[in-house]
């Protein structure tokens, strides 16, 4: 008998005490030959079918079956209980009948397969136990493992699309939207442009750039320390630089960030109000003014629309 | 009757000639260098998925792009295309912007002589300073749709955090970009906003006076702000975005492409 190495020995051996419920170290002394093979309870031995049996077979069973059935132990026990018990089979030191059991856990989850492999298995080598020629052992079966590279080079298929069509064709026309949208507007509306700067004549009211309204907003409301320094740079720089920081929560549901979603938003609309309000309701010295009564002091919309007002 | 077909034989003759060559350079030495294999406007051009692979990969646009994306990532509801938008019109305002600085000269005498002959004198100088003013507001505003966009998608979660950083600071870039060109017409309306919002910096703790000095080149705006902002605009924040947008899309593909959907 060939040396068989003695971690896949142990192996073997776990797997079948598993699938039998006996200790491990008890199977792991039947396999070295060195304590008798233990009778197996009839149920876990349901794989083999009686093929290989001296006896005639039940006449339900056909012999070498060409697609063995899943195993099934309400079928299965009559059979199997003379296996054991028939001199052929009990000659084996191992018995080789017992072995597919240990091995059927390892091969994957569907009944179907599992049956297959173990009978295939167990089929062949049994048929002739009294024909083998002295000198000649049959194969047994010690674990199946699955073919599988240590590191898997390929990566899980996803579904893609070549960028060329499928994206590019998007691009160009939004492309070409914005560049006829920007032709159109600019072709419509001219940019503003006042007297020329003059130092000595403070416009009244004098407004930032659009973008930086809501913060003018901001200073006629809170210390300029606070609206004009500390509001930009710790929440509109810092804070917003360490947002995927500070959000440890790994789920990109909107079910499951209502709190991130809700403080955005309040930060949108915060923004948005403070920045219209900035634009239309201030009027001169930046105190309040309806633009429906007052007109409109902002001089980026000058050209517009003709608001009359001022 | 001669003439006729003396005419109708030359106009043959020459469309055949012009036809000839054009198929001549569409298939010559020429236009088989400047094209690279796959393009399709390379003659013979057929529609393979090899093909398809190569128009990407050998191509400039293999810098932005992979030979394929998730199929989600192409459909615009996803993304709106802001990013993109973006990017397009700072290559937009980039041009206009090369127009405009041929008639400008930032100094206190001509900045504003030189804005209203744009408007008034050079051809097409209005609808480019126009394109350059709204194209400019615009990208504010789709750089900071976007960002509303990435973060309702929860996009800057791992592993795309740095990117969302690099991102905020292209934001920065965008306003400080917005910001230095709001002053070049020098106009009332460029002096004032400039003073209003540079005021705003001076009220930096501890250092809000130096800050201030360093941004307007003295104590108030003076000429010599008008050509530090003009430096600032078409050199200096141009040369670091670009820096920024190039870390931005290389790390968009390494940290996996577009994020999965909700």
């Amino acid at each position: 008998m060939p040396e068989i190495p003695e971690e896949l020995l142990r192996r073997s051996a776990e797997a079948k005490a598993k699938a039998l419920g006996l200790p491990v170290e008890q199977i792991l002394a039947e396999m070295r030959g060195e304590a008798p093979a233990t009778a197996v309870p009839a149920e876990s031995v349901d794989v083999p079918r009686p093929a290989f049996v001296p006896s005639p077979p039940p006449p339900s069973v056909p012999e070498i079956p060409p697609e063995p059935q899943p195993p099934d132990p309400a079928s299965a026990p009559p059979p199997v209980t003379t296996v054991v018990e028939s001199p052929p089979a009990a000659e084996e030191p191992a018995p080789v009948a017992e072995e597919p059991a240990p091995a059927a856990p390892e091969v994957p989850e569907n009944g179907a397969g599992n049956g297959r492999l173990a009978a295939t298995v167990s089929v062949r080598p049994s048929v002739p136990p009294a024909g083998v020629p002295e000198g000649v052992r049959h194969q047994r079966l010690l674990t199946v493992v699955k073919a599988r590279a240590i590191q898997q080079v390929k990566a899980d298929p996803t579904d893609k699309v070549n960028t060329w069509p499928h994206l590019m064709i998007a691009e160009f026309t939004a492309l070409l939207a914005m560049t006829a949208f920007l032709l159109v507007l600019s072709t419509i509306l001219q940019a503003p442009l006042l007297e020329a700067a003059n130092f000595n004549a403070t416009p009244n009211p004098s407004k930032a750039p659009w973008y930086f309204l809501g913060l003018q907003e901001m200073l006629s409301y809170f210390d300029p320390q606070i609206a004009g320094v500390t509001v930009p740079t710790v929440i509109g720089i810092v804070g917003f630089m360490m947002i995927p920081y500070i959000d440890r929560n790994p789920s990109t549901r909107p079910s499951d960030r209502k709190l991130a979603i809700m403080l955005f938003t309040i930060f949108l609309a915060g923004s948005a109000t403070l920045t219209i309000l900035g634009v239309l309701f201030r009027g001169p010295g930046f105190n309040f003014a309806y633009p429906w009564v007052d007109g409109v002091f902002f001089d980026d919309l000058k050209d517009w629309v003709d608001f009359g007002g001022h | 009757m001669s003439a006729r077909n003396g005419i109708h034989g030359l106009l043959t003759k020459a469309r055949t000639h012009a036809t000839d060559m054009v198929g001549r350079m569409w298939s010559g030495q020429f236009m088989d260098s400047m094209l690279r294999p796959g393009s399709p406007f390379k003659k013979g051009y057929t529609d393979t998925p090899r093909n398809r692979s190569y128009v990407i990969m050998n191509n400039v646009l293999y810098h932005l792009h992979p030979v394929k994306v998730k199929r989600h990532g192409v459909k615009l509801s996803y993304t709106l295309c802001l990013g993109g938008l973006s990017f397009f019109l700072f290559i937009l305002l980039t041009v206009t912007g090369i127009f405009l600085m041929f008639y400008y000269a930032p100094t206190a005498e001509r900045a504003y002589i030189d804005v209203q002959a744009l408007s008034t004198d050079i051809a097409f100088g209005s609808l480019m300073r126009n394109m350059h003013r709204w194209g400019a507001h615009l990208m504010v505003l789709t750089v900071f749709l976007h960002m509303s966009r990435v973060f309702y998608h929860g996009a800057y979660k791992p592993p795309r955090e740095f990117n969302w950083v690099v991102g905020v600071i292209l934001l920065l870039l965008t306003l400080l970009l917005s910001f230095t060109g709001y002053l070049l017409p020098w106009d009332q309306l460029a002096l004032w906003a400039v003073t209003v919002g540079t005021n705003m910096a001076g009220f930096v703790p501890v250092i809000g006076a130096q800050v201030k000095f360093a941004l307007l080149g003295g104590v108030e705006v003076t000429a010599g702000t008008l050509l530090r902002w003009y430096v600032l605009h078409v050199l200096f924040l141009p040369f670091i975005i670009v820096i920024f947008l190039a870390v931005h899309f290389w790390r968009v593909r390494k940290d996996g492409g577009i994020s999965g959907p909700l």
